[in-house]
């Protein structure tokens, strides 16, 4: 092995170069991105970056660690067009970059609505440069802001846009928010977090139009008529992968590249992060076939993994993990680990029907296989050890018991130092 | 081997926690609670596991191993 080539310079891709070199790789290095910016940390820009008075700088590392501790040589500003697995070359621009090893981590392009390209006023948030510009919008004069789509990132700027004081709109397709993600009951409890704090959420809605003046949006049109006057509309109605250049190169596409257990999609040829579905071997019992996943987590641990397994393929070996997200919602926290399928959820402290503070578990073929939990921070990552150890149903349903007294006693004790100190 | 905690960067998402629940873990409150700041030859690995895995890179080693 003497070069390895990796086409994504986000957390993926970054992962993945500071994984090999820390191993002690000495071949050759190149990082390919499509944007101008250094590698540079996504989750805030839904977030923090919006809401701070002073923008953090979001880049995870310096210009100088690449050329220097790391010794990567860095491709930025041009995106891959195009792969060749039998030539083993990656077509970058005019340039042809040869490879002993690749790492596919090209992520995903969120998704537009069609007929608002060009629109002011319209935006999505997936890289630094929408943040910037959604940032700016937000402040301008903004008093309205509508968002399309009751997923993660749509409830996180709506949950902005209120902290800026402005009125916020939720039109979400689906009858249920987040059904998929984290199951039909525990979507109607997350619905609760808008509504408790002032966001008008309208589900089981179309948009028919979005409403132009003068090349700036002034107000979306549902299926049913209904006008809703808008200053600034965010559409966040999830993402594509980004495989488009990989059209023609053998490669399995299908909502990803498709790979193997250890993350290989051709010889030589891994992927890691948001493009890349793979069977993870710790939920194929109770969900078969593949999975793709949009989170931090795992993006920076494929990322290390697919690029060990590029330079040194006989070391490969099957990736699992217990998926991680979380999402911050006006004042509090939205953690899930695990999976949301199976035939039963069960709220296990806190009440959901409130919209929080709770805890709720998943259960599948008699195991664990998720949690949830609404501002209970201490919770679900004891659960996700039991998920990650195929535990029992009834070892969660103790966990759970434990945890609830754990808590009772904590309470006691905060009760009587109150006391003695009144 | 010291763990060094950067409490500006912790947010306590708690990946730590599952990874090295000796070590760390994240008190109702949201905030972190370190257990031991030495860290013994045979947590070691999954001491740098949590290091590496924190979304905030709020976590760091100091000094050798056997310190």
């Amino acid at each position: 092995m003497t070069h390895l080539v990796v086409v994504g310079a986000s957390l993926a891709g970054l992962r993945a170069v500071e994984a090999v070199r820390r191993d002690g790789f000495d071949g050759e290095v190149t990082l390919i991105g499509a944007e101008e910016h250094l590698p540079y940390d996504r989750p805030p820009l839904s977030k923090e970056y919006l809401a701070a008075e002073e923008c953090p700088d979001p880049r995870y590392r310096e210009e100088e660690t690449f050329a220097g501790d790391l010794d990567v040589e860095l491709l930025l500003g041009t995106p891959a067009s195009a792969l060749d697995t039998a030539a083993r070359t990656v077509t970058v621009g005019d340039r042809t970059v040869s490879y002993d090893g690749l790492v596919i981590a090209t992520g995903a392009h969120a998704r537009t609505l069609p007929g608002t390209e060009g629109l002011e006023g319209v935006h999505t948030v997936r890289t630094l440069d929408d943040a910037i510009a959604l940032r700016a919008a937000l402040r301008g004069g903004t008093s309205r802001l509508t968002v399309v789509g009751a997923g993660f990132i749509g409830s996180e700027v709506a949950s902005v846009g209120r902290r800026l004081g402005l009125e916020v709109t939720i039109l979400e397709a689906l009858e249920t928010p987040l059904a998929r993600a984290v199951g039909e009951r525990m979507g109607r409890a997350l619905t609760h977090l808008h509504r408790r704090h002032g966001t008008e959420v309208h589900t089981g809605v179309a948009v028919e139009e979005v409403v132009s003046r003068d090349g700036r949006v002034r107000a979306v049109r549902l299926g049913d008529g209904t006008e809703i006057t808008t200053d600034v509309l965010v559409v966040g109605i999830g993402a594509r992968p980004a495989t488009d250049w990989l059209e023609g190169s053998g490669l399995t596409l299908d909502d990803g590249v498709v790979a193997d257990e250890t993350l290989a999609a051709a010889p030589g040829v891994y992927v890691a992060g948001d493009v890349a579905r793979w069977p993870n071997a710790l939920f194929t019992d109770v969900a078969p076939g593949t999975m793709r996943l949009e989170h931090w987590t795992s993006a920076a641990d494929q990322g290390g993994r697919a690029a060990r397994h590029a330079v040194d393929p006989a070391s490969a070996r099957p990736y699992e993990t217990v998926p991680y997200f979380w999402s911050d919602w006006y004042d509090g926290r939205v953690q899930f680990v695990g999976i949301a399928a199976g035939d039963h959820v069960e709220v296990v402290a806190g009440d959901d029907a409130e919209g929080g503070p709770f805890t709720a578990i998943y259960r599948a073929g008699g195991r664990i296989v998720g949690a949830l939990a609404v501002d209970m921070p201490a919770e679900v990552m004891k659960y996700r050890r039991l998920i990650g150890a195929r535990k029992s149903w009834d070892d969660a349903l103790e966990l759970a018991e434990q945890r609830r007294q754990q808590r009772a006693e904590k309470a006691r004790q905060a009760a009587e130092q109150q006391g003695a100190s009144a | 081997m010291r763990i060094v905690v950067d409490w500006d960067k912790c947010t306590g998402m708690g990946m730590c926690e599952s990874l090295a629940p000796d070590v760390f873990e994240v008190d109702d409150d949201g905030s972190l609670i370190l257990h031991t700041e030495e860290v013994s030859q045979d947590q070691e690995a999954e001491v740098r596991e949590a290091v590496a895995a924190c979304p905030t890179e709020a976590l760091s080693l100091e000094g050798p191993i056997d310190a």
